[in-house]
């Protein structure tokens, strides 16, 4: 086996553009995927990302741009041509044929005959471990066992791409923890290239090496998942990876700094933003604090404000507080931290320093799912 | 539901039941008959229509006629109805409605319309009894069948399996070959079915453009019965009645065992 850095293709999306009619699915999008590369297209629906991946797939043409897989373009290239592995989030299993015919099936095409077909059919089975289940038919398998034929079926032939459309998407949370581990598995024992297309973004930062956030039809913003949290780039990256809170207000400049008037009250960062934007405050759940309205933080931004949910979480708390404006902050304590009932009356309590100053945008309150 | 109530209702079930096929069962003690008449109750018990049936040429060849025609008629109706159907589904057009319709009217015209039309068409290519004539026209008649057949399993048919067996490295012709044929196959074998029995019952057309060298079981019943009362025409009818309902037996044996994948 080779190592895998060299098992996966490269994949390099170049202005790419799809346009149904007057409405355009994707926007201009350049993407690049290293070998080995496992890069989740995360966003909400209608956002691009499983465009981008029929477009990979070959099962939707581009309208404009260019698209090199393994350094060769493929545009015009139909999509059994293009020895890609596809997972569905339907499965598409074929009814007809036994699991260890399904999975053999890409064998058969690309005239594998036995013993080695045979061979590479356990394998692929035995590594999604469903190796006592080759002579079962689909229906008789549970979605969870599905997918995972599915899975093997798809790398059995060693693409050197492997494409999945939400493939845990139908079904429950436990199976699709405990699979997600499973596809990270595959993949580091593969080495393939996998694109992964999710609109949950937990998801996305279990499994991924990267990310690229999609919205409507184009990438807000490309990094791994901790680039995504920590450094967002724009609001709609902020908002949509991990929980957040976002202040909004008249604001003020003076000198490096930045000040935004929250119903009468002034918070301030020692930041500017670039250009004459509107700036708005992301702030993440663990970077603010909370105490009893008029307790210390004096030194800090202090913001007031009425508990509006209390969540016990069993490794600490999570409160929703509402501000004077009504916005809602979410607020991330530890075990230890003073407890809260809904209704108390507190200080929202942050650093300057922990706030990130990000563009105004209409677009990042829209096509939340 | 209470036994009064059951009772009730599987008295009415009984009573439909037989109101549909006592026509049929009727026809089984007639053929026994030993005198040459259609008479029911029979008076005597012989084996003397089925032996005629199959000796006397003038019937055998009927038989043999009508089945010739009815598979070649099968196998060409269900091609073209299945590629129709095919066609049909995959038509993004609206024109697809329209052709849909088109293709269906052979069911809905009056059966001695298309009779007239077809004789006078057959005298001028001297098709009158023929068996490309015969073929031609019931395998017109039967497409319908095997259109409204195969389309009601496209219809239930999942377009993504092939888009999957697309990434899997088939062709378009493969995919349909390995996925979409076998997954439809219990569409196209009930339409070959139905277009075997449109063409192996069909009497109107066969009326009109037959020959005294190329008679169909239809018409030889038909004509038998209206030169005299032959009991052998029970004979034949008590013979297709088994050989239909072996040929259904077996059809829903199959199906169930499939169901219960």
């Amino acid at each position: 086996m080779a190592s895998p850095s060299t098992r996966g293709a490269a994949i390099d999306l170049k202005s790419v553009s799809k346009h149904y009619g007057s409405f355009i699915a994707l926007d201009e999008v350049s993407l690049r995927i290293e070998p080995g590369e496992f890069m989740t297209l995360l966003g909400p629906s209608g956002s691009g990302k499983t465009t981008t991946l029929n477009i990979i797939a070959g099962f939707t043409e581009v309208s404009s741009g260019s698209l090199d897989v393994g350094g060769k373009s493929v545009i015009g290239v139909p999509a059994h041509k293009r020895n890609t592995g596809v997972v569905f989030q339907h499965y598409a299993l074929f009814p007809h044929m036994t699991v260890s015919r399904n999975v053999a099936y890409p064998l058969s095409l690309r005239g594998i005959a036995n013993p080695d077909r045979e061979a590479r059919v356990r394998k692929a089975l035995d590594m999604v471990k469903m190796t006592d289940f080759g002579h079962r038919f689909p229906s008789e398998l549970s979605g969870g066992q599905q997918q995972r034929v599915a899975l093997a079926r798809a790398i059995v032939f060693d693409p050197p791409l492997l494409l999945m459309d939400e493939p845990l998407g139908a079904l429950d949370k436990k199976l699709r923890e405990w699979l997600q581990l499973e596809i990270k598995r595959i993949h580091r024992e593969l080495g393939t290239t996998f694109v992964y297309v999710t609109h949950d973004q937990e998801e996305a930062l279990v499994l991924s090496d990267r990310i690229a956030v999609f919205n409507q039809g184009r990438i807000e913003q490309i990094g791994s998942g901790r680039q995504l949290y920590d450094e967002p780039e724009t609001l709609f990256v902020g908002k949509f990876v991990g929980d957040s809170t976002i202040l909004r207000g008249a604001p003020s400049t003076s000198g490096d700094e930045t000040a935004i008037d929250i119903a009468g009250r002034k918070v301030t960062t020692a930041k500017r933003l670039p250009g004459g934007a509107k700036p708005a405050m992301l702030l993440r759940p663990e970077k603010l604090s909370l105490a009893r309205r008029g307790m210390g933080g004096r030194d800090k931004n202090t913001l007031p404000g009425r508990i509006g949910e209390a969540i016990y979480l069993g490794s600490g708390s999570k409160y929703e507080v509402v501000l004077a404006d009504m916005s809602k902050a979410i607020v991330r304590s530890t075990l230890d931290a003073e407890t809260f009932a809904i209704g108390d009356e507190v200080d929202l309590i942050f650093a300057g320093s922990d706030v990130k100053l990000l563009a105004d945008d209409d677009k990042a309150d829209l096509n939340l799912t | 539901m209470k036994l009064p109530g059951r009772i009730l209702l599987g008295l009415f079930c009984l009573l439909v039941a037989v109101w549909l096929i006592a026509p049929t069962i009727v026809v089984v003690p007639m053929s026994f008959n030993d005198k040459k008449s259609l008479a029911f109750p029979p008076s005597g018990f012989s084996w003397q229509w089925y032996q005629n049936f199959f000796t006397n040429p003038e019937w055998s060849a009927s038989l043999v006629s009508s089945l010739k025609v009815a598979v070649v008629t099968a196998v060409f109706a269900t091609i073209i109805g299945t590629l129709a159907a095919f066609g049909l589904d995959r038509m993004k057009s609206r024109v697809s409605g329209v052709l849909r319709a088109l293709l269906i009217t052979p069911m809905v015209v009056p059966g001695v319309v298309l009779a007239v039309g077809i004789y006078a068409v057959y005298l001028d290519t001297q098709l009158v009894g023929t068996m490309t004539g015969f073929v031609m026209a019931h395998t017109m008649l039967a497409v319908p069948f095997v259109i409204i057949a195969v389309s009601a399993s496209l219809e239930v048919f999942d377009k993504r399996l092939e888009t999957a067996a697309a990434s899997l490295g088939a062709t378009q012709l493969t995919a349909f070959r390995t996925v979409t044929l076998p997954l439809i196959a219990p569409g196209i074998l009930s339409g070959l079915l139905f277009a075997f029995v449109t063409s192996f019952d069909e009497i109107i057309v066969a009326l009109f453009i037959t020959s005294p060298y190329l008679k169909t079981l239809p018409v030889q019943i038909f004509s038998s019965i209206t030169r005299d009362a032959d009991p052998t025409v029970a004979a034949v009818g008590t013979l297709l009645f088994i050989a239909t309902s072996l040929v259904i037996g077996a059809g829903l044996l199959i199906g169930s065992r499939q169901g219960k994948r």
